[in-house]
């Protein structure tokens, strides 16, 4: 990694999306904010329900109209809160492109697979009908597609789960975007196709110089590939800092249990750590931290008072009231294992 | 998971928890308030029917809805209400035999064709391709051609054709229910096959069949209005709602009363049969869909 | 394009389908109770006459040898002689057909026109006030069958207010536009009530599609994004559907054709039994199977143009 300061393209602040009725709405991302710098990638981490692909969307507005987003969204100095869904338009797919974890289910079945890239490059480029074929084959080659060239004419059931993802990120791709967000891309793959993608993911940002937000439930998959690292939990954010800072030295109790739950260097046939209970529904979120039902270190303002984001050393923020007790709760388990 | 496999306690609290949470939708409340009501009617007309409903009046001859006479008088002075109540005995007794025998013989042959598969499979596939090949109301009117119309003839007719809609639903089920690991069990355990099919497989595959029965029973009153209407069904002085209107038909506008107010019964039971049946289907979807 | 083997194949399962249908009609007349002989003549026949008619219609022959001449028959178009009518019972369809196919094609139109829109509206604001009321008007719809509606456009539209004649066909195109709007809409009420279910579904399903929201995501126009993502795909099982009630249309226009007094095949099929002329019914419940059968061809073939995931045959 370079040392130089990059420059930072997007800001978040105090982003807060909701849903349903205004007297009444479901908040399922409150208070977030955090930065990401040009060529960075950043892990957004958190378990299904806790607000992570909703923030994706919320970026692009395409969580409208029936998600309200609120605060700020940053944009290389621009706010994309208060655009319209015209001027909107021109940041998606062209400056800010979006991958979905499902690439079975986010291609249209209907469409060639030709059809679905040049559709993007329609809409961002002046490039006419033949210059978008050739780029099209450019981009397909691009993501490692075989014989990108016949493979224009091919509908989305005729490839593979892995090159359905790979199609799925040339067509992202197209309009030379400077920020991927990527909705948990490797999810719905095999275990070896996922270390492809995520590495073609990792080459693609750091040739193109393009910075990219990857959502994932997997504390491996943000270790593997990620320069800096989110926790959410709850619609909420409970830690940040570079990967290895936060893998190594996890601060918050939410952090410490999902990195307790991924089996490294222990005995063989000890019992894996499992945090206890679920996480909890939207419209069942306490006032103060959203964690305290499932955290084995909350006090009794826990629930009531919300945890700030506070510094916590060299480029790193945590949002708890009880950091050293959780610190020395899981280094004891740590040492009886 | 297998319901046969439950104590008879826990299935009857489970019951319960279903009724609740069916009582508890407005749109179930409603249908099922409408079917009490025609079920009701249909029972006992001769107490709810506020006249005779052939008895002449001709000092009333095609009067107009009034307090005294709600849905007017027809052309002889009868009670056009009295005359739509009675009409319930046989109009819902249409929804009820134009159904069952189809949906008892559908269930039975779609069972076995589900479970055993095979030649049996495609022979089935092939009659169904061929009979839905007919409109269902030429295939029923053809049909009573041949028997004469009535009512008995008419119940044979529908149900001739009928009873394919629901073995067609009945072995897609089954084929569903076949692959789970309970019916593997079955199996291994040496049951019969038609102690599996019935005991194991049918009961969980019976859902979306009764919801289907609750709108087949609307359409069953739907196609027996009608051919009553064409005069291949009822048959006159009966009072039946597809009767009614055709007697009002040649009076549409002198007296439009005789032929529009029976068609309000047909709507009202309509509606509380799809009402019924889409709460039905929405609280008997697995969940998780 | 569907390839040339896809259709190919698709004709071929025609085949067996269409001798069952055969076997089912050619046994439906000779099998089931009554002699159709009796029923042909007249009361006071002579045996000697019930003996002609059974020689004229090939009773007399044996069973599979009936068949065999039914189908040669059917296949060069001779489906015998109307009683009813004293004319070839071929002839008689082909001057009636015309009129019952237009009826269906009007009523399917208006159908589409009634639904399309409201479905859109329906699935934009789920559960909106709006929602509920166009489902509401429409499960209303569903519980009416056909004749009554029919019954109240007549009382209402023709006789009363005049806008429409009473019934009976035109004698130019826009003229039978005019005269069939109320029996083509009779029989659009209830096929709109079942599209505008359907179509109202597969919308809301379509526009929280993930493909959808990645077309948003990758910022196409909200134009492109409906017709090339939303339409095309909610047109699928939409057109599956139509497909499948050309069943229940045909029912309908049988109805509507009788309330309205349309000279089409659908009354003539109610005429000739209640005439009990055997070889018009038997002519009609063909034309009736293949009718649907064509259109069941053509779902398939449009089906298969919308969605490249049905062509491997």
């Amino acid at each position: 990694m370079s040392q130089i300061e990059k420059e930072t393209v997007l800001d978040i602040r105090r982003l807060r999306t909701e849903f349903g009725l205004t007297e009444r709405p479901l908040v399922a991302v409150d208070d977030v904010s955090f930065q990401v710098k040009a060529g960075e990638i950043l892990g957004l981490v958190g378990e299904s329900g806790s607000g992570k692909s909703i923030t994706l969307r919320s970026i692009l507005g395409i969580v409208r109209p029936r998600g309200r987003v609120k605060g700020e969204i940053l944009w290389k100095g621009r706010d994309l809160v208060p655009l319209d869904e015209a001027a909107l338009r021109r940041v998606r797919g062209r400056e800010i492109a979006m991958i979905f974890q499902e690439p079975m289910s986010s291609l249209n079945p209907l469409l060639t697979v030709g059809l679905q890239i040049s559709e993007n490059l329609a809409a961002h480029t002046d490039l006419d009908a033949k210059a978008r074929k050739a780029r099209a084959v450019e981009l397909l080659d691009m993501v490692g597609i075989p014989a990108a060239r016949d493979r224009l004419g091919d509908y989305p059931h005729e490839f593979s789960g892995g090159m359905r993802q790979r199609v799925m990120i040339a067509i992202a791709l197209a309009s030379n975007p400077q920020l991927l967000l990527a909705d948990e891309p490797t999810t719905a793959l095999d275990v070896t196709i996922q270390d492809q993608i995520l590495r073609l993911i990792q080459a693609l940002s750091r040739d193109l110089g393009m910075a990219v937000i990857l959502v994932t439930h997997d504390m491996g998959v943000v270790a593997e590939t990620c320069d800096r690292v989110a926790v959410m939990y709850g619609g909420r954010l409970c830690e940040t800092g570079p990967t290895a800072d936060v893998i190594g030295d996890a601060r918050h109790p939410y952090s410490l249990g999902l990195l307790r739950s991924i089996p490294r260097d222990v005995a063989p046939r000890t019992l894996l750590y499992s945090i206890p209970g679920a996480p909890p529904s939207l419209n069942a979120l306490p006032a103060g931290c959203a964690f305290t039902a499932r955290c084995p270190v909350a006090g009794p303002e826990c629930r009531d008072v919300r945890p700030n984001l506070g510094t916590a050393g060299k480029n790193r923020q945590v949002a708890c009231h009880h950091r050293e007790q959780a610190l020395i709760h899981f280094s004891a388990r740590e040492a009886a294992q | 998971m297998s319901i046969v496999l439950q104590s008879p306690s826990r299935k009857a609290s489970r019951v319960n928890a279903f009724i609740g949470r069916a009582f508890s939708r407005p749109s179930f409340v409603i249908g099922f308030a409408i079917l009490a009501l025609s079920i009701a009617l249909a029972l006992f007309p001769q107490l709810l029917a506020p006249y005779d409903p052939l008895a002449f009046d001709l000092s009333a001859i095609q009067q107009g809805p009034s307090l005294a006479h709600p849905f007017g008088t027809d052309n002889f002075g009868r009670d056009v209400l009295s005359r739509v109540i009675w009409a319930y005995r046989v109009d819902m007794q249409m929804a009820f035999f134009a159904t069952i025998f189809a949906l008892l013989i559908g269930v039975t042959v779609g069972a076995f064709v589900g479970y055993y598969g095979g030649i049996a499979d495609t022979i089935f596939g092939r009659c169904v391709d061929a009979i839905i090949t007919f409109p269902f109301l030429v295939l029923v009117i053809a049909i009573v051609a041949v028997l004469g119309p009535g009512l008995i003839n008419m119940y044979v007719a529908i149900t001739a054709v009928n009873w394919v809609y629901y073995a067609r639903l009945t072995r897609a089920e089954i084929m569903a229910q076949k692959s789970n690991d309970y019916a593997a069990a079955g199996r291994v355990l040496g049951y019969s096959d038609r102690r599996i099919i019935f005991r194991h497989l049918l009961p969980n595959a019976i859902s979306p069949i009764i919801v289907y029965w609750m709108t087949d029973m609307a359409l069953a009153i739907l196609l027996g209005s009608s051919l009553g209407y064409l005069g291949l069904g009822a048959q006159p002085p009966a009072a039946e709602w597809g009767v009614l209107i055709a007697e009002g038909r040649n009076f549409l506008l002198t007296a439009w009363w005789m032929s529009l107010m029976p068609g309000i019964a047909i709507v009202l039971t309509g509606l509380g049969f799809s009402l019924v049946g889409d709460a039905l289907a929405d609280l008997l979807r697995p969940k998780g869909r | 394009m569907p390839s040339l083997s896809y259709l190919m194949a698709r004709l071929l399962q025609i085949i067996p389908t269409f001798l069952l249908v055969m076997i089912f009609i050619f046994l439906f007349v000779r099998l089931l109770p009554g002699d159709p002989a009796i029923a042909m003549a007249e009361a006071k026949a002579t045996d000697a006459q019930l003996e002609q008619i059974r020689h004229n219609l090939g009773l007399d022959q044996p069973l599979p040898i009936q068949f065999l001449l039914f189908v040669t028959n059917t296949l060069t178009g001779d489906l015998g002689r109307s009683i009813m009518l004293k004319a070839p019972v071929t002839e008689i369809i082909l001057t009636r057909l015309p009129t019952t196919i237009f009826l269906a094609l009007y009523s399917v139109l208006l159908a589409i026109c009634l639904a399309g829109p409201l479905a859109f509206l329906a699935a934009a604001r789920v559960n909106s006030a709006l929602d509920v009321t166009i489902r509401s008007v429409f499960q209303v719809g569903l519980s009416m069958p056909v004749f009554y509606i029919g019954l109240v456009l007549l009382t209402v539209l023709a006789a009363q207010l005049r806008w429409f004649p009473v019934g009976g066909y035109g004698t130019s195109f826009l003229d039978n536009l005019h005269h069939l709007m109320l029996p083509a809409l009779s029989v659009a009420l209830y096929t709109s009530a079942i599209i505008l279910r359907n179509l109202r579904a597969s919308l809301i399903e379509v526009l929280d599609a993930d493909y959808v929201q990645f077309a948003r995501a990758k910022g196409l126009s909200p134009h492109i994004v409906m017709t090339r993502h939303v339409l095309r795909n909610a047109l699928v099982s939409t057109v599956t559907l139509l497909g499948l009630s050309i069943g229940n249309l045909m029912s309908g226009t049988l109805v509507t054709e009788t309330v309205f007094a349309v000279p089409g095949v659908g009354r003539l099929m109610l005429e000739a039994i209640f005439a009990r002329d055997y070889p018009l019914i038997q002519g009609l419940t063909l034309t009736f199977a293949v009718l649907v059968s064509v259109v069941f061809l053509l779902t398939d073939i449009v089906q298969s143009w919308l969605d490249p995931r049905l062509r491997q045959s």
